[in-house]
């Protein structure tokens, strides 16, 4: 590893393809689907990275965080060991089982941990048990060379490489995982090598984001999201998005459609025409997070606890689909990824860019 | 006639067997995402069943598509000659800079239905959508014409916002009771005389006869008339937005 080009060594200035399953009752089904699904869009991606999240997938362990972790080498391990052990209480550890793919070469070790917070040293932090965990999560990546934590959630995983993400999917395993919600990621990435931490989906605590596009605002949103504590390190805009949806969902506590409302904000000449009400509730937000407005063409999947995302940039520069079929609600970048799973959709729709589509178990369902 | 089974078929193969294959008529079945079908061809006549990949009918230089279902972006990008026809809706940017032929949507376009789309001498394209289009409709357009009939739309505009932003060109006809909110101050909008309506009668004409619409009912309802407003050039169009 040590002689590949890491994402935020260089920035060569994508194509990629997103596409994403959820069950509203909260039934359980295997990654299989979206293996099929990603492998139509196969060249929106340049085998330079694929990805998949699961949720409701580690049930036996649902109150503990799963932490997913790369390492370069078995000394960045027992390092990054000591640390957990630290500030957790490990319940269980493995290596995350993975199947030999002629075409996922230069595999770093991949090592599982649940955990929970000590609470003598959660006391001691005066944190939120979430807050605690994230400020750990980037302790062990900015400061643990060759350590890198790339999913951090409860009940909840992230599974990435270098590779076509069909070949990334049957590396991990992902049709022996059942989940009610499963995104999944085709890169193509146009300002980073590709490393095997870059690939999507991202994800810090239980968010976890897909994206397809190219954010031209990076720098700006970059300098505005690390003055509240975050450390972009890997220049991919994907990271500062994923920033972003957790300092203004978990931190400032907006809803989500509020935070689509920053990210895509609607523009001035479309507020001005807005009745009193909404006029000043989008002028509010526009206002008071001119910094986090994402500028430049995006389609994004975000995955959170108990439900998923879809949102467009709002001049609607990528493409993006939704379906239903009972239970079942889909987004992808294109709709044969859909048809080929789901061929009789009771409802096929074009989300409109900047107006966010979300969907959440029904009530009483439990994740 | 020939039949081919698209099915697990990656798009070059399934393209170079279409490029290859003799017959005039081509049906194509169980076809999932392939893209760039048909790109450039002439003189044949295709039925797709399943739903096109991206850019179908690229650069169509006369050839005849029909599609039983939806397609996805970019329908007839560049397309200098030809028809198509979706039996359902499109992605974004269909017709993209389109310099020739028709294309005929059923339902709804996505985004940009039309952006650039151009006309010369003879070469007039145009886009007949019959329910609703996305935003953008007709950016930068500088030829052809665009009608959008809203027939699931009760007399509402049938566009999203920024409808003709960049137009310069052409005509977008709406069946609306009334103008779009937003049209830029580049764009004029006016009621359909009757040459426009008699303009309207001809182009949706093969429209009508290929959806089985009743042509009559259509025209018995409100049309308007987009056009770039040349007492109003451009000058700072993306700035200050």
């Amino acid at each position: 590893m040590e002689s590949f080009q890491r994402e935020g060594d260089v920035r060569i200035p994508a194509g990629c393809a997103i596409s994403s399953m959820f069950s509203k009752t909260g039934r359980k089904f295997s990654g299989e689907g979206m293996i099929k699904s990603i492998s139509i869009m196969h060249d929106r991606s340049n085998g330079l990275g694929g990805g998949f999240a699961g949720y409701g997938i580690y049930p036996e362990y649902k109150d503990f965080y799963a932490f997913h972790v790369f390492y370069d080498s078995d000394d960045a391990r027992h390092i990054t060991e000591d640390f957990i052990d630290e500030h957790f209480d490990i319940v269980n550890l493995s290596k995350i089982p993975t199947k030999k793919n002629k075409n996922i070469t230069d595999e770093p070790l991949i090592w599982r941990y649940f955990v929970t917070p000590l609470p003598t040293k959660l006391a001691q932090s005066q944190l939120e048990e979430d807050e605690y965990t994230v400020r750990c999560v980037v302790k062990i990546n900015t400061h643990i060379k060759g350590a890198y934590v790339f999913s951090s959630g409860k009940n909840m995983g992230i599974f990435k490489a270098v590779g076509y993400p069909e070949d990334v999917g049957r590396f991990y395993r992902v049709d022996e995982y059942e989940g009610y919600a499963w995104t999944v990621h085709g890169r193509y990435p146009t300002n980073t090598p590709g490393w095997w931490g870059g690939a999507h989906p991202f994800g810090l605590l239980d968010y976890s984001i897909v994206h397809n596009g190219e954010i031209s605002s990076y720098d700006a949103n970059r300098r505005a999201i690390e003055m509240y504590g975050y450390r972009c390190t890997l220049q991919t805009d994907t990271e500062v998005i994923t920033y972003m949806i957790d300092y203004l969902h978990r931190k400032q506590k907006l809803s989500l459609e509020e935070c689509a409302h920053v990210i895509a904000a609607p523009f001035w000449s479309t507020i001005d025409r807005m009745n009193e009400d909404k006029k000043r509730e989008y002028t509010y937000l526009r206002n008071t997070f001119s910094s986090l407005l994402i500028n430049g063409p995006f389609s994004i999947i975000l995955g959170f606890d108990g439900g998923l995302m879809a949102l467009n940039d709002r001049l609607k520069l990528r493409s993006l689909v939704a379906a239903e079929k009972n239970d079942m609600v889909y987004f992808s970048s294109e709709e044969s990824a859909i048809k080929i799973i789901e061929p009789n959709p009771d409802r096929i729709w074009y989300p409109k860019g900047g107006e966010p589509v979300i969907v959440t178990l029904n009530e009483g369902v439990e994740a | 006639m020939a039949r081919i089974n698209a099915q697990n078929q990656y798009y070059k193969d399934l393209n170079k067997l279409i490029r290859s294959c003799g017959e005039s008529d081509i049906e194509l079945d169980n076809v999932m995402g392939q893209r760039f079908i048909a790109c450039g061809m002439k003189g044949k006549n295709f039925l797709i069943h399943g739903v096109p990949g991206n850019a179908l009918g690229a650069y169509l230089d006369g050839s005849s598509i029909e599609v039983t279902e939806n397609a996805q972006d970019a329908v007839g990008d560049t397309m200098n000659e030809g028809r198509i026809v979706i039996h359902g809706s499109v992605g974004d940017a269909c017709g993209y800079a389109m310099r020739g032929g028709r294309i005929y949507i059923r339902d709804c376009a996505g985004y940009r239905a039309g952006i650039h789309m151009k006309a010369y001498k003879d070469k007039q394209p145009l886009v007949v959508i019959g329910d609703a289009a996305g935003s953008f409709l007709g950016e930068y357009q500088a030829g052809g014409t665009i009608i959008v009939l809203g027939l699931k739309q009760n007399g509402k505009p049938p566009v999203g916002y920024f409808c003709g932003t960049g137009m310069h060109g052409g005509k977008i006809y709406l069946r609306s009771d009334y103008p779009p909110f937003d049209l830029p101050p580049q764009v004029s909008c006016r009621e359909a005389q009757k040459s426009d309506l008699d303009d309207i009668r001809v182009k949706i004409s093969e429209f009508c006869s290929i959806f089985n619409m009743d042509k009559e009912e259509i025209m018995s309802k409100h049309f308007l008339v987009l056009e770039p407003n040349s007492a109003n050039p451009y000058k700072q169009l993306y700035t200050n937005i």
